[in-house]
């Protein structure tokens, strides 16, 4: 079979199961896992979404939790204030609908994208990898200095977001909700790579002096994928508090930004639709190896070490048959 | 008057622990070119062996040597077993093979010593206070502490610049074939300056012990404050990270201190406290990103 045919077979039968997988659950009594599948769709959500910088463009960013973060807490911030009749920096009101709240929540990641790339983006390598990582420690300390939003212990909320027509109260709606965008966020991503900027960043990653020498500084086509990368992680913040109601500064912690990579990693760097593999595994390995012992950690420690040491390509790039690049 | 000059030293032995810290970090990167996330967990193990040998034996200065020991062991195990293999393999997966040893040294210290942060009292032959100027006293523990640092920065300097250690070193970094084409045993090295970091990692927690909790995750903090350091002072430069660990540890201890109270004079108490201990606990964070911007490549590119 080749190559080809053997990826759009996978991409379309991981799209079949996804698709049957509420219903399928709930015929089997097991309704409970449909949140953890939504848990996973937006973790998946954001690997594609770093997956874009750093298999794409081959920066690695260590601070994606930052944005995560953030989304998660301008969703949270407008529900808390709605919730309390609280006036946001005492001039507009909060609110709970979606359709303002989940815009306003990737606005925000935008403009912090803007920032924080403009900072790292002038660096490279393993200087990249720190600045994102301290920019993102900057963006944690900065919102849990906050005492009226929870400081270190979080908001919770009262409930989830509003979305007209729709109830997302009810986990299955909700679980189609996350599926809904990830497939666009797919589609956009996948847009954008085979487009002349797409090129660019490629370009940029195999040889930057070159590029610049062309007449091309690749520094705008880099802002605007690690801005795109920052809105996708910001709406999986969002996503993620409505799914758990409560906004966490672990939400924004760097371990996070850790697992996040891990994510693409486990998934196969390059591929897009490995980030949906990779979180598949480790919120699955989480979730069976929490139930067996409390330290945990322990274990998948040492697996992500033997991992990195033995393996070369994601789930995802084997499964289709290609090294990851 | 007397408590800008407190506040300054405490910055200065801030700024002391991070070196210490950063400089194995930048040892590590400069020559051997590893990210070494775990490097922070050294830290925190130096601090747990040197409170539980001194709270055992009652003696501080052998808890501090049970743990440089430990940490020259784990040192050349871990960099043997591990780090060896990833020397050649892309930053991202030195980054994650590093992040799984954090959570298997946070993991495995929980269950060996549990949840509870531990505590060290001062040794007794340095728990008294110094005059300062002859105003106000200041602790003679954390005044040894930037003695300490001081004297350690000479010695790095002497051991890399006039040993014979140090010239293969600084072979092996410039030029790792040749120098192994010319004899040298180019893995003994690098493992020799692994367990190095290792012991400076273990020493700074130690030390860090008496002054701030021991506690899990208490590496971490540490190690993304020594990041900023080594990027403000130039990746593979021991001078560099001196100077700017001196100044981060400044800069934000003063802020801490100050920040707050200079925002009161223009707001509210409440709004003033908020305001400036956000901006104190970011001032950092902007330092760097000041001087990313006029000097990309940090303040110094030598080593």
């Amino acid at each position: 079979m080749t190559r080809l045919n053997r990826q759009s077979l996978i991409i379309g039968l991981t799209f079949l199961v996804l698709a049957v997988l509420p219903p399928l659950l709930s015929a089997i009594d097991q309704s409970y896992y449909v949140s953890i599948a939504s848990k996973i769709l937006i973790y998946a959500l954001v690997g594609i979404s770093l997956d874009l910088i750093i298999g794409q463009a081959g920066l690695v960013s260590f601070g994606h939790a930052a944005f995560f973060g953030m989304g998660g807490y301008v969703c949270g911030v407008l529900s808390h204030h709605s919730a309390n009749d609280l006036l946001v920096f005492s001039v507009f009101t909060g609110t709970n609908n979606a359709l303002i709240s989940w815009p306003l929540a990737v606005l925000v990641c935008m403009v912090l994208g803007i920032i924080i790339g403009v900072i790292s983006l002038r660096t490279t390598g393993v200087y990249f990898i720190m600045i994102t990582l301290a920019l993102a420690q900057m963006v944690y300390f900065l919102i849990i200095s906050i005492p009226q939003y929870g400081g270190e212990d979080g908001l919770s909320l009262w409930t989830r977001n509003k979305l007209p027509g729709l109830n997302l109260q009810d986990d299955t709606q909700f679980y189609y909700i996350c599926l809904a965008w990830v497939i666009i966020y797919l589609l956009i991503a996948h847009k954008l790579i085979y487009s002349s900027l797409g090129l660019m960043i490629k370009g940029a990653k195999l040889n930057h002096q070159r590029l610049i020498a062309l007449g091309h500084p690749p520094f705008k086509a880099q802002l605007m994928i690690f801005v795109l990368s920052a809105m996708g992680s910001g709406l999986a913040g969002a996503l993620m508090v409505n799914l758990t109601q409560y906004v966490s500064p672990d939400y924004l912690h760097w371990s996070l930004s850790g697992k996040f990579l891990v994510i693409v990693i486990l998934g196969g760097i390059g591929f897009l639709f490995g980030g949906l593999y990779g979180a598949l595994i480790l919120l699955g390995l989480e979730e069976i190896l929490s139930s067996y012992t409390d330290h945990w950690h322990f274990i998948l420690g040492i697996a992500l070490v033997i991992i990195v040491l033995t393996s070369k390509s994601g789930l995802y790039a084997s499964l289709v048959g290609r090294k990851a690049t | 008057m007397i408590l800008f000059i407190e506040q300054l030293f405490n910055g200065l032995q801030l700024g002391v622990t991070l070196f210490l810290l950063a400089s194995g970090l930048t040892l590590v990167f400069g020559i051997m070119g590893l990210i070494n996330l775990s490097h922070g967990s050294l830290y925190m193990v130096g601090a747990y062996v040197t409170a539980t040998v001194t709270n055992h034996t009652g003696n501080f200065f052998l808890g501090i040597c049970a743990a440089l020991v430990c940490a020259a062991i784990l040192g050349v195990i871990i960099e043997m077993t591990i780090m060896r293999r990833l020397y050649h393999r892309d930053h991202l997966y030195q980054v994650l093979a590093t992040f799984g040893l954090i959570l298997f040294f946070n993991e495995s210290v929980r269950i060996i010593w549990g949840s509870q942060p531990l505590f060290i009292d001062i040794p007794q032959s340095l728990n008294f206070t110094v005059n300062l100027f002859g105003q106000g006293g200041y602790p003679a523990y954390r005044i040894a502490i930037i003695v300490l640092g001081i004297v350690i920065l000479l010695a790095l300097f002497v051991l890399i610049f006039y040993s014979k250690i140090g010239m293969l070193t600084r072979a092996g970094s410039s030029n790792r074939e040749m120098a192994q084409a010319l004899g040298i045993n180019i893995n003994r090295l690098y493992t020799g300056i692994f367990a190095f970091g290792a012991v400076l990692s273990a020493l700074a927690g130690g030390l860090a012990g008496p002054i701030y909790a021991v506690e899990i995750g208490m590496g971490e903090s540490v190690l993304i404050l020594a990041f900023v350091v080594i990027v403000i002072g130039g990746i593979g430069s021991i001078k560099g990270s001196f100077i700017a660990a001196l100044l981060i540890g400044i800069v934000d201890t003063l802020g801490r201190a100050y920040l707050p109270a200079f925002f009161k004079t223009f707001m509210s108490a409440s709004d003033g406290a908020v305001v400036g201990g956000s901006l104190a606990s970011i001032a950092i964070y902007l330092l760097m990103a000041v001087i990313l911007v006029v000097k990309p490549q940090g303040l110094s590119s030598k080593l």
